[in-house]
């Protein structure tokens, strides 16, 4: 591509149209795979002729129609090779007009939906699930998706191949589901989302600690999963969750790029149109669910909304949110929400009562290896006055992390034990 | 990346003149809808005219004075805005695009970042402080 500017006019026109492009192409064709195949022949052809020729008026509708031409030219290649073996059945005459009726804006959101819930579909593996929402529906490329998760191209094309023939074999209908299947589907794409955001909010191994276009595209696949399925309160929750998250990325590196933990941020860098937004989406959560916490992420949620009310640290109600992790490992017992009871708790009534809560949790397999069970008894260890302790538990928090922002800051911590 | 889209004044918007316009009211709202559902959009906001605005005039002694509205300048001012999320200035510029507007021209600016400032203006900042500092007796 001779013209970088006009390539990147086609990757921005790619991020706006992708989506509604495959997701109109694979209820058209009933195969996500196949339709992510047109639409990529179409961005093809759009990335040959566009320099030339110039961005069409209606860039949609110049690749859906390269997309649905390829689509026809493959089945008439197909009839004509089925006819040659002379096997022409009922199938085929249904395929030889098969989009000709099909008007692609109708119901292209509920397309767009069922798309989501498809990319999200638990036959597929979880680092799967993931590459194939960024691919599909976010519309990155698989360059971007493997930079962004520290992999080889090759490697993750073949992880996106390996995820559409997988779909394919498994004959996942393009639906959204309905009744009981409903919430545990719904589960499974809020919890790919969430992976997404933290992917680039926590970054879990590299330099960078905020990797911004992973969390940007997170907290949009959010925002449009709100507005496509605006009668779910847990998707609110987690747009709120991450909304509100989000709102501290600002305040969370100090200006030697070292870590700020929240209660020494500085929290006049919150980004306050981000806390609006998520205190709105909780706000929507609880009236459509009519109950305070209808589901693990809403309670998260709160959590985060209790940080983003208080203007100085001291303000946070401790107190409340120990309640909240209450009720979060009420919903979805785990040794990690523990972990962050321990936290709330420690803040609320003291050092020793989180430390009597974290001492319980020491034989956890599943903590095993964990850098913030050590780095949290390290903190209480502190507090309470054990500070050899303390040292040690920090150090071995330094050695068990993969970011490199997060180990000098622990060992900070350890030398001023020392 | 954040940007902002600026919407400017004209006569009928500065006149609160909303009668004829219910087809572009209508096209406007569709395409809010689809800006919502693609999970771009992060705000945005139509304003009233400026007859119902007031400017804050600071004087060079930092004394300040209270101008009422309508402001002469029609074709100046603001009368709506959007704030956005999107991955490049390119994507902006293609939604934009999208937009039901007739013979007007919208301006876009990308927002501010921490990072725009770093290593710029707190320096400027330090060191004004510095020379200050040095001028004050001990």
């Amino acid at each position: 591509m001779a013209d970088p500017a006009t390539h990147r006019t086609v990757e921005a026109v790619w991020r706006i149209e992708s989506a509604r492009l495959i997701a109109g192409l694979a209820r058209a064709t009933g195969d996500v795979g196949l339709a992510e195949d047109l639409a990529q022949d179409a961005l093809v052809a759009a990335l040959e002729q566009w320099p030339e020729s110039g961005v069409p008026d209606n860039p949609g509708a110049w690749l859906t129609a390269v997309a649905r031409r390829r689509y026809v030219d493959g089945v008439r290649r197909q009839v004509s090779l089925e006819r040659k073996v002379a096997e022409i059945g009922r199938e085929l005459t249904e395929a030889q007009t098969p989009m000709d009726e099909i008007e692609f804006d109708e119901h292209v959101e509920d397309d767009v939906l069922r798309l989501i819930f498809t990319a999200c579909h638990p036959v597929l593996p979880r680092d799967a699930r993931v590459a194939l929402t960024l691919k599909l529906v976010g519309g990155l490329s698989t360059e971007q998706i493997a930079h962004a998760f520290l992999v080889a191209t090759p490697t993750m094309a073949a992880r996106i191949t390996r995820a559409k023939k997988a779909l394919s074999d498994g004959g996942v209908p393009f639906e959204v589901p309905v009744g009981t299947e409903l919430a545990a589907r719904l589960a499974s794409v809020l919890e790919v989302i969430y992976l997404i955001f933290n992917e680039g909010y926590a970054a879990t191994a590299g330099d960078a600690l905020t990797r911004a276009e992973l969390y940007e595209e997170a907290m949009r696949l959010g925002r449009m999963l709100a507005a496509l399925a605006p009668g779910e309160p847990e998707v609110h929750g987690l747009v709120a969750l991450m909304e509100i998250q989000a709102s501290r990325i600002p305040a969370r590196t100090g200006r030697d790029g070292r870590l700020v933990p929240l209660p020494d941020q500085d929290r006049g860098r919150w980004n306050r149109l981000l806390i609006t937004h998520g205190l709105a989406a909780l706000a929507t959560a609880r009236s459509i669910s009519g109950s305070e916490y209808s589901g693990p992420y809403v309670a998260q949620a709160a959590v985060a909304a209790c940080h983003a009310r208080a203007l100085v640290a001291d303000d946070t109600d401790w107190v409340r949110i120990a309640t909240l992790y209450g009720v979060l490992a009420a919903l979805n017992p785990s040794p990690v929400i523990e972990l962050n009871r321990a936290v709330a708790v420690s803040m609320a009534d003291g050092p020793a009562a989180g430390l009597a809560i974290v001492d319980t949790l020491a034989g956890e397999p599943a903590l095993r290896g964990y850098h913030l069970l050590a780095a949290v008894r390290g903190d209480l260890l502190e507090r309470v006055g054990r500070r050899d302790e303390a040292r040690a538990e920090f150090e071995q928090a330094a050695a068990m992390t993969a970011n490199t922002t997060e180990r000098a800051h622990l060992l900070a911590r350890a030398a001023a034990c020392a | 990346m954040r940007v902002m889209v600026l919407v400017k004044a004209n006569e009928d918007s500065e006149k609160g003149e909303y009668a004829g316009h219910e087809a572009e009211f209508a096209a406007m709202g569709k395409y809010n809808e689809e800006l919502l559902k693609a999970g771009i959009m992060l705000a945005g906001e139509g304003l009233t005219p400026t007859s119902d605005g007031k400017r804050v005039a600071f004087g060079e002694d930092g004394g300040t004075r209270v101008i009422d509205g309508p402001f002469a300048e029609t074709k100046e001012l603001i009368a709506g805005f959007w704030i956005w999320q999107v991955a490049s200035m390119e994507e902006a510029v293609g939604w934009l695009k999208r937009a039901p507007f007739r013979g007007q021209t919208i301006e876009l600016r990308r927002i501010a970042e921490a990072a725009d400032f770093e290593g710029k203006v707190p320096q400027e900042i330090l060191d004004a402080e510095k020379r200050l500092r040095e001028q004050l007796p001990e």
